[in-house]
Protein backbone atom coordinates (compact mmCIF):
# COMPACT_ATOMS: atom_id res chain seq x y z
CA UNK A 1 0.00 0.00 0.00
CA UNK A 2 1.71 3.05 -0.97
CA UNK A 3 0.20 6.53 0.17
CA UNK A 4 -1.52 7.17 -2.75
CA UNK A 5 -3.65 3.60 -2.77
CA UNK A 6 -3.88 -0.16 -3.48
CA UNK A 7 -3.55 -2.36 -6.41
CA UNK A 8 -6.65 -3.95 -7.14
CA UNK A 9 -8.22 -7.53 -7.00
CA UNK A 10 -10.43 -9.19 -9.83
CA UNK A 11 -12.26 -11.16 -7.06
CA UNK A 12 -12.27 -12.09 -3.38
CA UNK A 13 -12.99 -15.40 -2.80
CA UNK A 14 -11.43 -16.49 0.40
CA UNK A 15 -9.19 -14.72 3.65
CA UNK A 16 -6.54 -16.89 3.06
CA UNK A 17 -5.56 -15.40 -0.33
CA UNK A 18 -5.56 -12.18 0.89
CA UNK A 19 -2.39 -10.91 1.81
CA UNK A 20 -1.76 -8.60 5.44
CA UNK A 21 -1.55 -5.75 3.43
CA UNK A 22 -4.93 -6.05 1.17
CA UNK A 23 -6.60 -6.84 4.81
CA UNK A 24 -4.98 -3.83 5.48
CA UNK A 25 -6.45 -1.73 3.42
CA UNK A 26 -9.68 -2.97 3.61
CA UNK A 27 -10.26 -3.10 7.01
CA UNK A 28 -8.99 0.66 6.78
CA UNK A 29 -11.22 1.64 3.76
CA UNK A 30 -14.44 0.53 5.83
CA UNK A 31 -14.10 3.42 7.86
CA UNK A 32 -14.54 6.00 5.87
CA UNK A 33 -17.61 4.44 4.73
CA UNK A 34 -18.92 3.62 7.73
CA UNK A 35 -19.12 7.30 8.67
CA UNK A 36 -21.01 8.02 4.97
CA UNK A 37 -23.84 6.14 7.29
CA UNK A 38 -24.17 9.18 9.51
CA UNK A 39 -24.77 11.98 7.09
CA UNK A 40 -27.98 12.96 4.76
CA UNK A 41 -26.77 11.45 1.43
CA UNK A 42 -25.64 8.08 2.46
CA UNK A 43 -24.20 7.50 -1.36
CA UNK A 44 -21.17 8.03 -2.93
CA UNK A 45 -21.01 7.92 -7.23
CA UNK A 46 -17.84 5.61 -7.29
CA UNK A 47 -19.63 2.73 -8.85
CA UNK A 48 -22.02 5.03 -11.07
CA UNK A 49 -22.76 3.58 -14.30
CA UNK A 50 -21.59 -0.35 -12.76
CA UNK A 51 -24.10 -3.77 -12.46
CA UNK A 52 -23.54 -5.51 -9.44
CA UNK A 53 -25.85 -8.81 -9.52
CA UNK A 54 -26.78 -10.85 -6.57
CA UNK A 55 -27.00 -14.65 -7.39
CA UNK A 56 -27.70 -16.99 -4.14
CA UNK A 57 -28.32 -20.21 -4.60
CA UNK A 58 -28.70 -20.60 -0.72
CA UNK A 59 -31.62 -18.54 0.96
CA UNK A 60 -30.06 -15.61 2.81
CA UNK A 61 -32.02 -12.39 3.18
CA UNK A 62 -29.67 -10.98 5.02
CA UNK A 63 -26.29 -11.30 3.73
CA UNK A 64 -28.08 -10.55 0.38
CA UNK A 65 -29.63 -7.02 1.66
CA UNK A 66 -26.54 -6.13 3.19
CA UNK A 67 -24.59 -6.48 -0.33
CA UNK A 68 -27.46 -4.71 -2.10
CA UNK A 69 -27.23 -1.84 0.13
CA UNK A 70 -23.90 -1.92 -0.16
CA UNK A 71 -23.85 -1.52 -3.80
CA UNK A 72 -26.81 1.07 -3.46
CA UNK A 73 -25.15 3.19 -1.75
CA UNK A 74 -21.66 3.04 -4.25
CA UNK A 75 -24.43 3.82 -6.72
CA UNK A 76 -24.09 0.85 -8.71
CA UNK A 77 -27.30 -0.47 -10.18
CA UNK A 78 -28.49 -4.00 -8.37
CA UNK A 79 -30.08 -6.45 -9.52
CA UNK A 80 -30.83 -10.10 -7.80
CA UNK A 81 -30.81 -13.34 -10.54
CA UNK A 82 -33.70 -15.12 -8.47
CA UNK A 83 -32.25 -18.23 -8.91
CA UNK A 84 -35.34 -20.36 -7.52
CA UNK A 85 -37.54 -18.83 -9.99
CA UNK A 86 -35.20 -19.05 -13.19
CA UNK A 87 -33.75 -21.42 -15.50
CA UNK A 88 -31.35 -23.20 -12.56
CA UNK A 89 -34.55 -24.89 -11.76
CA UNK A 90 -35.00 -25.98 -15.33
CA UNK A 91 -31.22 -27.65 -14.92
CA UNK A 92 -29.30 -24.90 -16.46
CA UNK A 93 -25.80 -25.52 -15.62
CA UNK A 94 -23.96 -22.84 -13.61
CA UNK A 95 -21.40 -21.88 -16.13
CA UNK A 96 -24.57 -21.42 -18.21
CA UNK A 97 -25.58 -18.90 -16.02
CA UNK A 98 -22.39 -17.26 -15.94
CA UNK A 99 -21.80 -16.77 -20.15
CA UNK A 100 -25.30 -15.36 -19.70
CA UNK A 101 -24.64 -12.95 -17.00
CA UNK A 102 -21.86 -12.12 -19.08
CA UNK A 103 -23.54 -11.41 -21.78
CA UNK A 104 -25.44 -8.85 -19.74
CA UNK A 105 -22.19 -6.73 -19.16
CA UNK A 106 -22.48 -7.45 -15.28
CA UNK A 107 -19.42 -5.77 -13.60
CA UNK A 108 -19.49 -7.47 -10.48
CA UNK A 109 -21.01 -11.08 -9.34
CA UNK A 110 -22.04 -11.67 -5.45
CA UNK A 111 -22.58 -15.26 -5.54
CA UNK A 112 -23.55 -17.96 -2.35
CA UNK A 113 -24.00 -21.78 -3.29
CA UNK A 114 -23.89 -24.60 -1.08
CA UNK A 115 -20.83 -26.36 -2.41
CA UNK A 116 -17.50 -25.17 -1.86
CA UNK A 117 -15.41 -23.75 -4.54
CA UNK A 118 -18.34 -22.64 -6.54
CA UNK A 119 -17.38 -18.67 -6.61
CA UNK A 120 -13.85 -19.81 -7.90
CA UNK A 121 -15.07 -21.85 -10.51
CA UNK A 122 -17.16 -18.82 -11.32
CA UNK A 123 -14.36 -16.26 -11.21
CA UNK A 124 -12.25 -18.61 -13.92
CA UNK A 125 -14.97 -18.03 -16.44
CA UNK A 126 -15.88 -13.98 -16.00
CA UNK A 127 -14.38 -10.62 -16.60
CA UNK A 128 -16.81 -10.02 -13.90
CA UNK A 129 -14.85 -9.52 -10.30
CA UNK A 130 -16.93 -12.34 -8.01
CA UNK A 131 -17.19 -11.70 -4.47
CA UNK A 132 -17.63 -15.26 -2.46
CA UNK A 133 -20.73 -14.42 0.25
CA UNK A 134 -20.87 -17.88 1.55
CA UNK A 135 -19.81 -21.23 -0.12
CA UNK A 136 -20.06 -24.36 1.50
CA UNK A 137 -18.09 -25.32 4.22
CA UNK A 138 -15.07 -23.25 2.54
CA UNK A 139 -15.29 -19.36 2.99
CA UNK A 140 -16.97 -16.46 3.62
CA UNK A 141 -14.71 -13.74 3.44
CA UNK A 142 -17.12 -10.74 3.78
CA UNK A 143 -18.53 -12.01 6.94
CA UNK A 144 -14.39 -12.48 8.10
CA UNK A 145 -13.81 -8.70 7.31
CA UNK A 146 -16.77 -7.81 9.00
CA UNK A 147 -15.23 -9.19 11.98
CA UNK A 148 -12.36 -8.24 12.23
CA UNK A 149 -13.51 -4.61 11.71
CA UNK A 150 -15.97 -5.03 14.28
CA UNK A 151 -13.09 -6.12 16.71
CA UNK A 152 -10.93 -2.98 16.11
CA UNK A 153 -14.00 -0.99 16.84
CA UNK A 154 -13.80 -1.98 20.50
CA UNK A 155 -10.03 -3.08 19.81
CA UNK A 156 -8.23 -1.20 18.22
CA UNK A 157 -5.19 -2.73 18.75
CA UNK A 158 -6.39 -6.10 18.12
CA UNK A 159 -3.26 -8.48 18.39
CA UNK A 160 -2.83 -10.40 21.15
CA UNK A 161 -7.04 -10.50 22.45
CA UNK A 162 -8.60 -13.49 22.41
CA UNK A 163 -11.67 -14.49 20.58
CA UNK A 164 -13.64 -17.41 21.40
CA UNK A 165 -15.92 -19.24 18.94
CA UNK A 166 -18.17 -21.43 20.36
CA UNK A 167 -20.51 -23.88 18.39
CA UNK A 168 -20.80 -26.43 15.02
CA UNK A 169 -17.23 -25.78 14.27
CA UNK A 170 -17.79 -28.15 11.50
CA UNK A 171 -19.96 -27.30 9.67
CA UNK A 172 -18.91 -23.55 9.92
CA UNK A 173 -17.93 -21.41 7.08
CA UNK A 174 -17.85 -18.21 8.93
CA UNK A 175 -15.71 -20.26 11.62
CA UNK A 176 -13.22 -20.71 9.40
CA UNK A 177 -12.89 -17.57 7.69
CA UNK A 178 -13.08 -15.39 10.91
CA UNK A 179 -10.38 -17.52 12.69
CA UNK A 180 -8.23 -17.21 9.39
CA UNK A 181 -8.49 -13.67 9.62
CA UNK A 182 -7.99 -13.10 12.68
CA UNK A 183 -4.85 -15.56 13.09
CA UNK A 184 -4.10 -13.02 10.32
CA UNK A 185 -4.22 -10.26 12.67
CA UNK A 186 -2.40 -11.43 15.58
CA UNK A 187 -5.65 -12.47 17.65
CA UNK A 188 -5.37 -15.34 19.39
CA UNK A 189 -8.57 -18.02 18.83
CA UNK A 190 -9.88 -21.28 20.40
CA UNK A 191 -13.08 -23.06 19.99
CA UNK A 192 -15.90 -24.58 21.95
CA UNK A 193 -18.46 -26.86 21.07
CA UNK A 194 -19.72 -30.70 21.34
CA UNK A 195 -16.92 -33.13 20.43
CA UNK A 196 -18.85 -34.15 17.32
CA UNK A 197 -19.29 -30.19 16.03
CA UNK A 198 -15.33 -29.37 16.34
CA UNK A 199 -12.74 -30.76 14.32
CA UNK A 200 -9.28 -31.73 15.57
CA UNK A 201 -7.02 -28.99 16.51
CA UNK A 202 -6.55 -26.81 13.36
CA UNK A 203 -3.05 -24.54 13.06
CA UNK A 204 -5.50 -21.89 13.47
CA UNK A 205 -7.30 -22.72 16.74
CA UNK A 206 -4.85 -22.47 20.28
CA UNK A 207 -7.67 -24.64 21.97
CA UNK A 208 -10.22 -26.88 21.53
CA UNK A 209 -12.92 -26.39 24.69
CA UNK A 210 -15.82 -29.07 25.44
CA UNK A 211 -17.06 -26.54 27.86
CA UNK A 212 -17.58 -23.16 29.14
CA UNK A 213 -15.73 -23.48 32.42
CA UNK A 214 -12.55 -24.45 30.92
CA UNK A 215 -12.88 -21.82 27.60
CA UNK A 216 -13.99 -18.96 29.93
CA UNK A 217 -10.70 -19.95 32.25
CA UNK A 218 -8.82 -19.05 29.39
CA UNK A 219 -9.92 -15.47 30.06
CA UNK A 220 -11.77 -14.58 26.74
CA UNK A 221 -11.81 -10.99 25.63
CA UNK A 222 -14.77 -12.08 22.68
CA UNK A 223 -17.19 -14.18 22.98
CA UNK A 224 -18.50 -15.47 19.37
CA UNK A 225 -21.12 -17.49 18.86
CA UNK A 226 -22.44 -19.64 15.97
CA UNK A 227 -25.39 -19.93 14.62
CA UNK A 228 -27.13 -23.31 15.22
CA UNK A 229 -27.22 -24.34 11.53
CA UNK A 230 -30.78 -26.38 12.00
CA UNK A 231 -31.02 -26.97 8.42
CA UNK A 232 -27.73 -28.75 8.65
CA UNK A 233 -28.81 -31.33 11.38
CA UNK A 234 -30.30 -34.13 9.44
CA UNK A 235 -27.50 -35.63 11.25
CA UNK A 236 -27.61 -35.94 14.74
CA UNK A 237 -24.80 -33.87 15.76
CA UNK A 238 -26.44 -33.60 19.22
CA UNK A 239 -29.45 -35.11 20.83
CA UNK A 240 -31.97 -32.20 21.48
CA UNK A 241 -31.85 -28.10 20.66
CA UNK A 242 -32.42 -27.79 24.58
CA UNK A 243 -29.80 -29.91 25.64
CA UNK A 244 -27.04 -27.67 23.31
CA UNK A 245 -28.68 -24.59 25.01
CA UNK A 246 -28.15 -25.96 28.54
CA UNK A 247 -24.52 -27.37 27.75
CA UNK A 248 -23.73 -25.24 24.86
CA UNK A 249 -25.48 -21.88 25.04
CA UNK A 250 -25.30 -18.65 25.76
CA UNK A 251 -27.90 -18.86 29.09
CA UNK A 252 -29.02 -16.35 31.19
CA UNK A 253 -26.65 -17.64 34.14
CA UNK A 254 -23.53 -17.55 31.55
CA UNK A 255 -24.30 -13.41 30.35
CA UNK A 256 -23.98 -12.56 33.83
CA UNK A 257 -19.94 -14.49 33.92
CA UNK A 258 -19.56 -12.21 30.73
CA UNK A 259 -21.26 -9.07 32.31
CA UNK A 260 -18.76 -9.86 35.09
CA UNK A 261 -15.23 -10.31 32.97
CA UNK A 262 -16.58 -7.37 30.35
CA UNK A 263 -16.43 -9.67 27.88
CA UNK A 264 -18.03 -8.80 24.40
CA UNK A 265 -20.64 -10.81 22.33
CA UNK A 266 -20.49 -11.55 18.69
CA UNK A 267 -22.84 -13.47 16.60
CA UNK A 268 -22.71 -13.67 12.72
CA UNK A 269 -27.03 -13.28 12.40
CA UNK A 270 -29.49 -14.65 12.11
CA UNK A 271 -29.82 -16.04 15.71
CA UNK A 272 -31.98 -18.75 16.97
CA UNK A 273 -33.45 -17.85 20.39
CA UNK A 274 -33.40 -20.30 22.91
CA UNK A 275 -30.70 -22.57 20.93
CA UNK A 276 -27.47 -20.82 20.91
CA UNK A 277 -28.59 -17.72 23.22
CA UNK A 278 -30.69 -16.87 25.47
CA UNK A 279 -33.72 -14.25 24.79
CA UNK A 280 -32.28 -12.21 27.71
CA UNK A 281 -29.01 -11.97 26.03
CA UNK A 282 -30.18 -10.25 23.48
CA UNK A 283 -30.62 -7.07 25.35
CA UNK A 284 -26.60 -7.39 26.64
CA UNK A 285 -24.87 -4.46 26.79
CA UNK A 286 -21.97 -5.64 25.30
CA UNK A 287 -23.20 -7.39 22.49
CA UNK A 288 -21.76 -6.45 19.10
CA UNK A 289 -24.45 -7.84 16.58
CA UNK A 290 -25.67 -4.64 15.59
CA UNK A 291 -22.85 -3.30 14.80
CA UNK A 292 -21.39 -6.12 12.93
CA UNK A 293 -24.61 -5.72 10.67
CA UNK A 294 -23.99 -2.11 9.91
CA UNK A 295 -20.01 -3.06 9.75
CA UNK A 296 -21.50 -5.72 7.19
CA UNK A 297 -22.22 -2.87 4.50
CA UNK A 298 -19.21 -0.44 5.24
CA UNK A 299 -16.79 -3.94 4.45
CA UNK A 300 -18.69 -4.90 1.56
CA UNK A 301 -18.76 -1.49 0.07
CA UNK A 302 -15.30 -1.43 0.94
CA UNK A 303 -14.93 -4.73 -1.03
CA UNK A 304 -16.53 -3.59 -4.08
CA UNK A 305 -14.67 -0.35 -4.05
CA UNK A 306 -11.11 -2.20 -4.17
CA UNK A 307 -11.98 -4.64 -6.95
CA UNK A 308 -11.72 -4.18 -10.26
CA UNK A 309 -13.44 -6.56 -13.39
CA UNK A 310 -11.31 -7.65 -15.69
CA UNK A 311 -7.87 -7.22 -13.88
CA UNK A 312 -6.52 -10.23 -12.29
CA UNK A 313 -4.32 -12.78 -14.47
CA UNK A 314 -6.43 -14.92 -12.28
CA UNK A 315 -9.26 -13.88 -14.04
CA UNK A 316 -9.77 -16.40 -16.66
CA UNK A 317 -10.98 -15.43 -20.04
CA UNK A 318 -10.57 -11.88 -19.49
CA UNK B 1 8.11 1.30 -17.87
CA UNK B 2 11.22 4.16 -18.08
CA UNK B 3 11.17 6.89 -14.70
CA UNK B 4 11.00 10.10 -17.16
CA UNK B 5 13.76 12.05 -16.87
CA UNK B 6 12.57 15.24 -14.69
CA UNK B 7 14.57 18.40 -14.02
CA UNK B 8 13.35 20.35 -11.52
CA UNK B 9 13.18 24.01 -10.59
CA UNK B 10 12.39 25.52 -7.43
CA UNK B 11 9.78 28.55 -8.15
CA UNK B 12 9.27 28.95 -4.48
CA UNK B 13 10.93 28.33 -1.03
CA UNK B 14 9.88 28.13 1.99
CA UNK B 15 10.09 32.10 2.94
CA UNK B 16 8.53 32.36 -0.62
CA UNK B 17 5.22 30.74 0.17
CA UNK B 18 4.85 32.24 3.57
CA UNK B 19 4.89 35.39 1.77
CA UNK B 20 1.96 34.05 -0.67
CA UNK B 21 0.40 32.70 2.48
CA UNK B 22 -0.11 35.84 4.02
CA UNK B 23 -0.76 37.65 0.11
CA UNK B 24 -4.06 34.45 -0.10
CA UNK B 25 -5.05 35.29 3.83
CA UNK B 26 -5.30 39.34 2.79
CA UNK B 27 -7.08 38.79 -0.56
CA UNK B 28 -9.43 36.69 1.26
CA UNK B 29 -10.14 38.88 4.58
CA UNK B 30 -10.18 41.90 1.76
CA UNK B 31 -13.31 40.17 -0.59
CA UNK B 32 -14.91 38.65 2.29
CA UNK B 33 -14.89 41.45 5.37
CA UNK B 34 -18.77 42.41 4.80
CA UNK B 35 -19.83 38.96 4.78
CA UNK B 36 -17.41 36.64 6.44
CA UNK B 37 -17.21 32.49 5.21
CA UNK B 38 -18.64 29.88 7.90
CA UNK B 39 -15.95 27.68 6.91
CA UNK B 40 -12.57 26.66 5.28
CA UNK B 41 -12.44 23.03 3.69
CA UNK B 42 -9.44 21.45 2.56
CA UNK B 43 -9.20 19.03 -0.28
CA UNK B 44 -6.79 16.22 0.92
CA UNK B 45 -3.86 16.23 0.88
CA UNK B 46 -2.33 19.62 0.64
CA UNK B 47 -4.81 21.10 0.73
CA UNK B 48 -5.76 20.48 4.12
CA UNK B 49 -2.52 21.90 5.11
CA UNK B 50 -3.23 25.19 2.71
CA UNK B 51 -6.72 25.79 4.94
CA UNK B 52 -5.34 24.74 8.12
CA UNK B 53 -2.67 27.75 7.24
CA UNK B 54 -4.87 30.22 6.00
CA UNK B 55 -7.16 30.02 9.24
CA UNK B 56 -3.86 29.98 11.15
CA UNK B 57 -3.20 33.49 8.67
CA UNK B 58 -6.65 34.83 9.33
CA UNK B 59 -7.09 33.89 13.46
CA UNK B 60 -7.38 37.60 14.46
CA UNK B 61 -9.84 38.76 12.55
CA UNK B 62 -11.62 35.54 12.34
CA UNK B 63 -10.84 33.68 15.47
CA UNK B 64 -13.61 31.04 15.07
CA UNK B 65 -13.14 30.00 11.75
CA UNK B 66 -14.59 26.31 11.28
CA UNK B 67 -12.43 23.43 9.45
CA UNK B 68 -13.61 20.70 6.96
CA UNK B 69 -11.37 18.33 5.20
CA UNK B 70 -12.66 16.52 1.91
CA UNK B 71 -11.05 12.95 0.11
CA UNK B 72 -12.81 13.52 -3.29
CA UNK B 73 -11.64 9.79 -4.31
CA UNK B 74 -15.10 8.25 -4.50
CA UNK B 75 -15.74 11.27 -6.43
CA UNK B 76 -13.11 10.90 -9.18
CA UNK B 77 -14.13 10.08 -13.15
CA UNK B 78 -10.96 8.36 -13.31
CA UNK B 79 -11.40 5.31 -10.81
CA UNK B 80 -11.34 2.90 -13.34
CA UNK B 81 -8.09 4.11 -15.40
CA UNK B 82 -6.26 4.82 -11.89
CA UNK B 83 -3.37 1.41 -11.73
CA UNK B 84 -3.96 1.38 -7.65
CA UNK B 85 -7.50 2.10 -5.50
CA UNK B 86 -7.14 5.29 -3.71
CA UNK B 87 -6.67 5.09 0.16
CA UNK B 88 -9.63 6.79 1.59
CA UNK B 89 -9.27 9.38 4.21
CA UNK B 90 -11.77 10.84 6.54
CA UNK B 91 -13.93 13.39 4.80
CA UNK B 92 -14.80 15.47 8.27
CA UNK B 93 -17.38 18.54 7.74
CA UNK B 94 -18.69 18.56 11.31
CA UNK B 95 -20.85 21.32 10.96
CA UNK B 96 -23.63 22.43 8.69
CA UNK B 97 -23.03 23.69 5.45
CA UNK B 98 -26.74 24.89 4.33
CA UNK B 99 -27.17 28.59 3.17
CA UNK B 100 -23.17 28.95 4.20
CA UNK B 101 -20.52 30.59 2.47
CA UNK B 102 -17.74 28.52 1.92
CA UNK B 103 -14.46 28.26 0.80
CA UNK B 104 -13.03 25.80 -0.45
CA UNK B 105 -8.93 25.10 -0.82
CA UNK B 106 -6.23 22.79 -3.04
CA UNK B 107 -2.59 23.71 -3.41
CA UNK B 108 -2.69 23.40 -7.23
CA UNK B 109 -5.43 23.86 -9.88
CA UNK B 110 -4.57 22.14 -13.23
CA UNK B 111 -7.36 20.01 -14.88
CA UNK B 112 -10.25 21.59 -12.85
CA UNK B 113 -11.29 18.00 -12.58
CA UNK B 114 -10.59 17.67 -8.64
CA UNK B 115 -12.78 20.57 -7.63
CA UNK B 116 -15.26 19.29 -10.03
CA UNK B 117 -15.25 15.94 -7.70
CA UNK B 118 -14.95 18.08 -4.83
CA UNK B 119 -18.15 20.28 -5.44
CA UNK B 120 -19.78 17.18 -6.40
CA UNK B 121 -19.35 15.91 -2.84
CA UNK B 122 -19.46 19.29 -1.08
CA UNK B 123 -23.57 19.15 -2.36
CA UNK B 124 -24.00 15.83 -1.19
CA UNK B 125 -23.68 17.32 2.11
CA UNK B 126 -26.46 20.37 1.60
CA UNK B 127 -26.60 23.62 -0.07
CA UNK B 128 -24.05 26.42 0.72
CA UNK B 129 -25.20 29.91 0.00
CA UNK B 130 -21.93 30.29 -2.13
CA UNK B 131 -18.89 28.21 -2.32
CA UNK B 132 -15.17 29.75 -3.74
CA UNK B 133 -12.14 28.42 -4.38
CA UNK B 134 -8.85 28.98 -2.84
CA UNK B 135 -5.31 27.42 -4.37
CA UNK B 136 -1.53 28.24 -3.93
CA UNK B 137 -0.51 28.07 -7.43
CA UNK B 138 -2.90 27.97 -10.82
CA UNK B 139 -0.74 25.76 -13.54
CA UNK B 140 -3.14 26.60 -16.41
CA UNK B 141 -4.43 24.03 -18.91
CA UNK B 142 -7.58 23.29 -17.31
CA UNK B 143 -10.27 21.00 -18.86
CA UNK B 144 -13.43 22.44 -17.13
CA UNK B 145 -15.06 25.12 -17.07
CA UNK B 146 -13.61 26.00 -13.38
CA UNK B 147 -11.73 29.24 -12.10
CA UNK B 148 -10.45 30.30 -8.75
CA UNK B 149 -11.60 33.24 -7.01
CA UNK B 150 -8.28 33.52 -4.80
CA UNK B 151 -4.84 32.25 -6.22
CA UNK B 152 -1.44 33.25 -4.79
CA UNK B 153 0.76 32.23 -7.52
CA UNK B 154 0.15 31.77 -11.17
CA UNK B 155 2.72 29.43 -13.19
CA UNK B 156 2.07 29.35 -17.19
CA UNK B 157 2.60 25.46 -17.85
CA UNK B 158 2.77 22.83 -20.64
CA UNK B 159 1.09 19.29 -19.78
CA UNK B 160 4.62 18.57 -19.37
CA UNK B 161 5.51 19.99 -16.64
CA UNK B 162 4.34 18.73 -13.03
CA UNK B 163 4.18 20.97 -10.42
CA UNK B 164 4.61 19.67 -6.66
CA UNK B 165 3.95 21.91 -3.65
CA UNK B 166 5.55 20.13 -0.44
CA UNK B 167 4.83 21.75 2.91
CA UNK B 168 6.40 21.01 5.77
CA UNK B 169 3.59 19.48 7.47
CA UNK B 170 2.89 16.52 4.94
CA UNK B 171 6.30 16.66 3.06
CA UNK B 172 8.91 16.98 6.15
CA UNK B 173 10.48 19.90 3.23
CA UNK B 174 8.79 23.28 1.82
CA UNK B 175 8.47 24.64 -1.75
CA UNK B 176 7.16 24.78 -4.46
CA UNK B 177 8.74 23.17 -7.52
CA UNK B 178 8.18 22.61 -11.51
CA UNK B 179 9.12 19.72 -12.79
CA UNK B 180 10.23 19.03 -16.51
CA UNK B 181 10.32 15.71 -18.39
CA UNK B 182 13.24 16.39 -20.45
CA UNK B 183 12.97 13.20 -22.40
CA UNK B 184 10.32 14.37 -24.75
Amino acid sequence: MTEEGLKPRKDLLDIESLDLEEIEFLLKTAGPFKELFSRSVKKVPALRGKTVLTLFYEPSTRTRTSFEIAANRLSADVTNFGVSTSSVVKGESILDTVDTLQAMRTDYIVIRHGDSGIPGLVAKHTRASVLNAGDGYHAHPTQALLDAFTLREVYPESAGKRVLIVGDILHSRVARSTSIILNKLGVEVSVLGPGSLVPPARHTFMHAFTNWGDALDWQPHVVYLLRVQLERQQEQFFPSLSEYHGVYGLTNRRVEILRQKGIYLMHPGPVNRGVEIADDAMKYERSLINQQVENGIAVRMAALYWLRPGTDERGGDS
Amino acid sequence: MNQPELTQECVLDEAGISGKIRELASSILEACRDDPPAAFIGIYTRGVTLAQRIQEALKEPWPDMQLGTLDISLYRDDLDNLGSTPVLRHTDIPFDIEGARIILFDEVIFTGRTIRAALHELIDFGRPSRIELAVLVDRGNRELPIQPDYVALTLDTTMREYVKVRFQENDDKEGVFLLRDSSK
